[in-house]
């Protein structure tokens, strides 16, 4: 597939050595403006505040690993942290922009419990010091029919399942995000079960690809994509791919997720990108890649597991068309 | 004040109108300008679609709160505007229908009549554009002449089932997100002005019926 192999890959640079496009284009902007003499004090005002704004995220120093990086373009900086779905914040797409700024993604814990031998209580710095960080390249494929690439920073999910123990009676995991009314102002609208919760059967979330993630972009995840921990499972919907999260659970049952309680017919647990399994609503046949499909270039088609076929044999024996 | 506005002359009703079709083209106006500023976000398609079915409903709201306006204020003029927004209702939901065939299916028409067939909430969406058509096309004077009327009138009954429709399709769309909050609104305002006429008629009947026993 397109996914870059092998540990002699091409050297890729750090994403947070790239000079955001719209950093660069506001920089060239005011020496224009500059040059033109014409700077009012509110273009003055606007100009800092972004300056302000493109420099407030912390950076992160992360290796990228070669082994996951797809060689499709990255979408911009702007539209993966303006587009977004977290209901939480509410159910327009730039609402979690305009109001994820209540999130106070420090100080944080997270929660890791059920069928451990070692359950734990984490803050984020102790989170982070797990696992080595890494910058990898995925697919986000949403159950909408829209489609990002995201540099995200994390390591393997199954390193940190590895320090937990998990029983033998672990055959799930459980992702709860939270729910906090004063920080999440879409939590008073019933439009889901809140919290939020996501899983995965034990496989799925030991496999290699699935992320535990902290950082996109080589910065601190922004609040409105999931800050400060989130998972990313990149063959599924991106739906499954819970964020902010403050609690891990292991399980013998399966999870009763969000979207699968709120319309079974709908979204199965599995959510697996599939384009010969259709929502009701609409095909998932092909996808329209933000920034770059746009009004006149056509949709692109879909591909089975998002292109990660690496993922194929988890489900060997299963039919994926009933157990969607 | 309100004897002006009770009638209006020839002269007055014209230029409400040229400002009627001005504002009514705004929202238009503002795709463009989008369109070729980059401002329609991350997925242009998507805020096409929405903003053409948004203005849809709003024109079809619009135009079906005429008559019970009408009747509360004795402004006899304002079904002098009613054609003009209703045809602008029927070209906001073109620009909606035509967004879905271009940009979604690229003018497969194959695709995407399979598209109408298996979704319910497209199929909705598409039967209640079919049903406008009709409507705008015998929307001449010429026409009302031609038909007679009577029966003219009753084709253009169909608005109210038409509205409903498209609250339906907008109902059925949202149900995938769990979101009803503008469904719900869109939904009360259109029964309302349904309910009244309703209303109207039955207390039309009483009277008669009560002239019949006096």
């Amino acid at each position: 597939m397109l996914i870059k192999r092998g540990p002699n890959g091409i050297d890729l640079p750090y994403a947070s050595e790239i000079t955001p496009r719209h950093v660069f284009e506001s920089r060239r902007r005011f020496v224009q403006q500059l040059a033109l003499g014409t700077i009012a004090g509110g273009a003055l005002l606007e100009m800092a505040t972004r300056e302000a704004f493109a420099q407030g995220a912390q950076k992160l120093a992360a290796k990228p690993n070669p082994a996951f990086v797809v060689m499709d373009k990255p979408t911009s900086y702007k539209d993966a942290t303006t587009y977004n779905n977290f209901y939480e914040f509410g159910t327009d797409k730039s609402d979690p922009a305009r109001y994820a700024g209540s999130l106070k993604p420090r100080p944080w814990t997270i929660a890791i419990e059920g069928e451990v031998n070692k359950p734990m209580t984490l803050d984020l710095d102790s989170l982070m010091k797990l696992a080595p960080l890494e910058e990898r390249i995925y697919r986000l494929r949403c159950v909408e029919g829209w489609s990002m690439v995201v540099p995200w920073v994390g390591f393997s999910l199954s390193e940190l399942i590895k320090k937990v123990e998990p029983t033998g009676n672990a055959k799930f995991v459980e992702f709860v995000t939270l729910a906090d009314k004063a920080q999440m102002p879409g939590l008073s609208s019933p439009v889901l079960k809140w919290p939020y919760v996501e899983g995965l059967r034990m496989d799925e979330a030991n496999h290699p690809l699935t992320l535990l993630t902290v950082g996109m972009y080589g910065e601190v995840l922004p609040n409105q994509n999931g800050a400060p921990v989130r998972i990313v499972v990149p063959w599924k919907y991106g739906f499954k791919s819970a964020k902010s999260i403050v609690k891990i659970r292991f399980t013998s049952s399966q999870p009763k997720t969000a979207w699968n309680v709120s319309a079974p017919s709908e979204y199965g647990f599995y959510s697996n990108v599939n384009p010969d399994v259709d929502h009701p609503r609409w095909s998932q046949a092909s996808e329209r890649r933000i920034g770059e499909d746009g009004l006149f270039a056509k949709k692109r088609k879909t591909l089975m597991f998002n292109g990660y076929n690496e993922v194929a044999s988890l489900y060997t024996g299963m039919d994926l068309k009933k157990q969607f | 004040m309100a004897t002006a506005l009770a009638s209006l002359d020839a002269r007055q009703l014209k230029l409400l109108k040229g400002v009627l079709f001005i504002a009514a083209c705004l929202p238009f106006l503002r795709l463009v300008i989008f369109t070729f500023t980059d401002q329609l976000g991350a997925n242009p398609v998507e805020f096409i679609t929405r903003n053409t079915g948004d203005w849809t409903l709003y024109f079809l709201c619009i135009t079906l709160a005429v008559t019970p306006l009408r009747r509360f204020t004795g402004w006899n003029w304002l079904v002098r505007l009613r054609r003009m927004l209703g045809l602008f209702a029927f070209f906001y939901a073109s620009l909606h229908f035509l967004t879905f065939l271009w940009f979604d299916h690229f003018f497969d028409v194959a695709e995407m009549l399979k598209d109408v067939v298996k979704r319910p909430f497209i199929t909705v969406g598409f039967g209640a554009f079919l049903l406008l058509i009709p409507l705008a096309a015998t929307s001449t004077n010429a026409m009302i002449k031609r038909l007679g009327g009577k029966r003219w009138q009753l084709l253009h009954r169909l608005i109210y089932l038409i509205a409903p429709l498209g609250i339906l399709h907008y109902w059925w769309m949202k149900a995938g997100k769990n979101d009803f909050s503008q469904p719900i609104l869109f939904g009360l305002i259109v029964a309302a002005l349904l309910l009244l006429r309703l209303y109207w008629r039955f207390m039309q009947g009483q009277g008669v019926r009560a002239r019949a026993a006096g």
